[in-house]
């Protein structure tokens, strides 16, 4: 058995609130996956229920093949980072670390040595005798870090490591956390609530909504095939216009709307006469003074450094975003009279 | 003008407080003075200074016993009421006991319900078992008496502790035990040896349940002090009353000195 952790039909409720609903979920050896989603959504309560700080209602968990229903989180083989650290204040960095190891009753030797090297991993050496307060908020995180990895657990669970930290230390530490999970092959559980996030770091993301996975895939799947029209506008910036399918032939719909008419691709067969919203990345739209597509007119130009997002208003009051690389073909500023389409193949219709 | 303004207020405050601190201060200053007086009766100010009511004090058995006594009561009642309480705190701010709220107002009950009683309850129950008069019925009364203290001392100082730190503490691998000890008790410990002098001051002075269920061989000093007053007394009951006061002193010292570590240890 190559999964590390398996979740079966797990759920969770608070009074008569559902927080977890039925939930499958694998994760591979060595797996870097997120669980996406807005806040209430499940995600925390999921990780807290493989930590075993919280105890599902129904449902198995397993762990390394083995379940772990009924252990309690200091039997469970995990390590855990959570939001603001929860370092022992009381502790030199050196001793937080090592606590896991006394836990474990290691070797004084061999403590000292595992620390230095795991605090080497993080990059923090030289601050073993520091206490918590005396660091910055990113190296506390580090120091929280390597106490979950020191004892090398099966799992690592992170509850919105970086929710606490500023953006440019937010990205570096991301990068770090690839970088350490890379080099020690461990199989890691995150949770976030930020999409770019999960798509910087992850080999699969299950994006969550009201206790269910939406969808479970792939950064590159969920963004350019997302499955739901919820996952659609939580993964990245996308473009929604509402309107009618007039005709579906061969995985293409034709919509008609009141500022035109486009196509998109659908994953299930959709009537002709139902209401669809078509979903399309700013990048996959194509802007042109003239010709087929939705007509609206500019309100906006925005340069953001490769690019110029454009604000457009379509005809019929739809907000839309266009995002064209610097160097293509100038299009007129505010007021401009502008037509959107697009390849079938880069939009999406759901029912609405 | 604003400036003379705060000035004089300023003044006043400081004066205010000159005479709060006179007034506190001052019965404690005479009977202390009084205690080294060279006459034989409480005279202040004394014609003359000398130490022959602190030798009275100590060649007397009935002050000495007295005083044995209540050492024997204050420390093993300050300990059981500072290890229950601690233990009690800590099921009642994190072991989701049911009903925590009315356990907590029960054990808060000795401060809010008046001494007599509490005191009345007591002889009425050791009547039945046999207990009053004894060292043990003395023990388990004061330590009855300390736990509200030691429970509202360490329930606050629990509530500011962050949980998350034992459930850290137990994905790390700690069992309840280990987290306790390792984490949450090194983090309380200052509210706990706190809450143990101020156990200790407590049970020294405690007067009303010691009067009901003490006797005539195992008889605290506060019991003694007050026998003493309600016949003949000389300087030698403010020689005792000095060396009480010592001893609250220096008690409220080592909370200071203690109080003053944890603050620069733990920002």
């Amino acid at each position: 058995m190559s999964d590390v952790l398996a979740l079966q039909g797990v759920s969770k409720r608070y009074g008569s609130q559902v927080a977890v609903d039925a939930l499958d979920l694998t994760l591979r050896r060595a797996e870097f996956l997120t669980l996406l989603g807005p806040s209430g959504s499940g995600k925390t309560t999921t990780l807290m229920m493989v930590a075993g700080l919280q105890r599902p209602d129904t449902g198995t968990i397993r762990l390394n093949g083995a379940s772990v229903g009924d252990l309690p989180p200091y039997r469970r083989d995990i390590g855990m980072v959570f939001q603001h650290y929860a370092l022992f204040p009381h502790m030199t960095v050196r001793r937080n670390v090592g606590f896991p190891l006394e836990m474990r009753r290691l070797p004084r030797e061999e403590i000292a040595k595992l620390v230095e090297e795991v605090l080497e991993l993080v990059r923090l050496p030289g601050l073993g005798d520091r206490l918590p307060k005396e660091l910055s908020g990113g190296q506390q995180q580090r120091v929280a870090l390597a106490r979950a990895l020191v004892y090398r657990p099966a799992l690592l669970l992170m509850d919105e490591p970086l929710g606490a930290l500023d953006r440019k230390l937010r990205e570096q530490l991301q990068l770090e956390i690839k970088r350490v999970h890379r080099e020690r092959g461990i199989s890691v559980l995150y949770v976030t609530h930020d999409q770019e996030e999960a798509l910087t770091m992850s080999d699969r993301i299950a994006v969550f909504d009201r206790g269910r996975i939406q969808q479970i895939g792939t950064p590159e799947e969920l963004y350019d095939r997302p499955s739901t029209r919820f996952v659609a506008s939580f993964i990245g910036d996308t473009n929604l216009v509402s309107g009618r399918a007039i005709s579906t032939a061969e995985g293409v719909c034709e919509v008609e709307t009141p500022a035109g008419r486009v196509r998109a691709s659908v994953r299930q067969r959709i009537a002709a006469g139902t209401s669809v919203v078509v979903a399309v990345r700013p990048e996959r739209v194509s802007l042109a003074s003239e010709g087929e597509g939705l007509g609206g007119s500019v309100t906006d130009v925005i340069f953001v450094g490769t690019a110029r997002k454009y604000a457009v208003r379509l005809d019929d009051g739809t907000e839309c975003f266009v995002l064209r690389q610097v160097g293509s073909a100038p299009i007129g500023g505010a007021g401009t009279k502008v037509r959107l389409s697009w390849e079938a193949t880069h939009a999406i219709a759901f029912e609405a | 003008m604003r400036g003379d303004g705060m000035g004089a207020w300023r003044l006043l405050r400081a004066v205010m407080c000159c005479i709060v601190a006179a007034w506190l201060l001052a019965p404690l200053v005479v009977v202390v003075v009084i205690s080294f007086s060279s006459a034989p009766f409480l005279q202040f100010p004394p014609p003359g200074f000398s130490l022959r009511w602190y030798v009275q004090l100590f060649s007397t058995p009935a002050w000495t016993n007295s005083l044995l006594v209540s050492v024997q009561i204050m420390v093993p009642a300050a300990l059981f009421a500072t290890i229950l309480g601690t233990a009690a705190s800590y099921a009642l701010v994190r072991g989701g006991v049911p009903g925590a709220r009315l356990v907590m107002a029960c054990l808060m009950l000795p401060i809010v319900v008046p001494g007599m009683i509490t005191a009345a309850a007591l002889f009425g129950v050791y009547r039945g078992l046999g207990l009053n008069g004894t060292l043990t019925g003395l023990i388990i009364g004061h330590t009855v008496l300390c736990l509200p203290y030691v429970v509202a001392t360490v329930t606050s100082a629990l509530r500011v502790q962050d949980a998350r730190l034992e459930d850290a503490a137990a994905t790390l691998g700690a069992p309840p035990w280990a987290a306790f000890r390792h984490i949450t008790l090194p983090l309380v410990l200052p509210a706990v040896l706190s809450s143990l002098l101020v156990a200790m001051i407590l049970t020294f002075d405690e007067l009303i349940v010691s009067l009901f269920v003490s006797s005539a061989r195992v008889r605290p000093v506060a019991v003694q002090m007050w026998s003493n007053l309600l016949g003949d007394f000389d300087p030698t009951i403010s020689a005792i009353a000095s060396v009480c006061f010592l001893l609250a002193l220096l008690v409220l010292l080592a909370d200071l000195a203690l109080r003053a570590g944890k603050s620069s240890r733990i920002a």
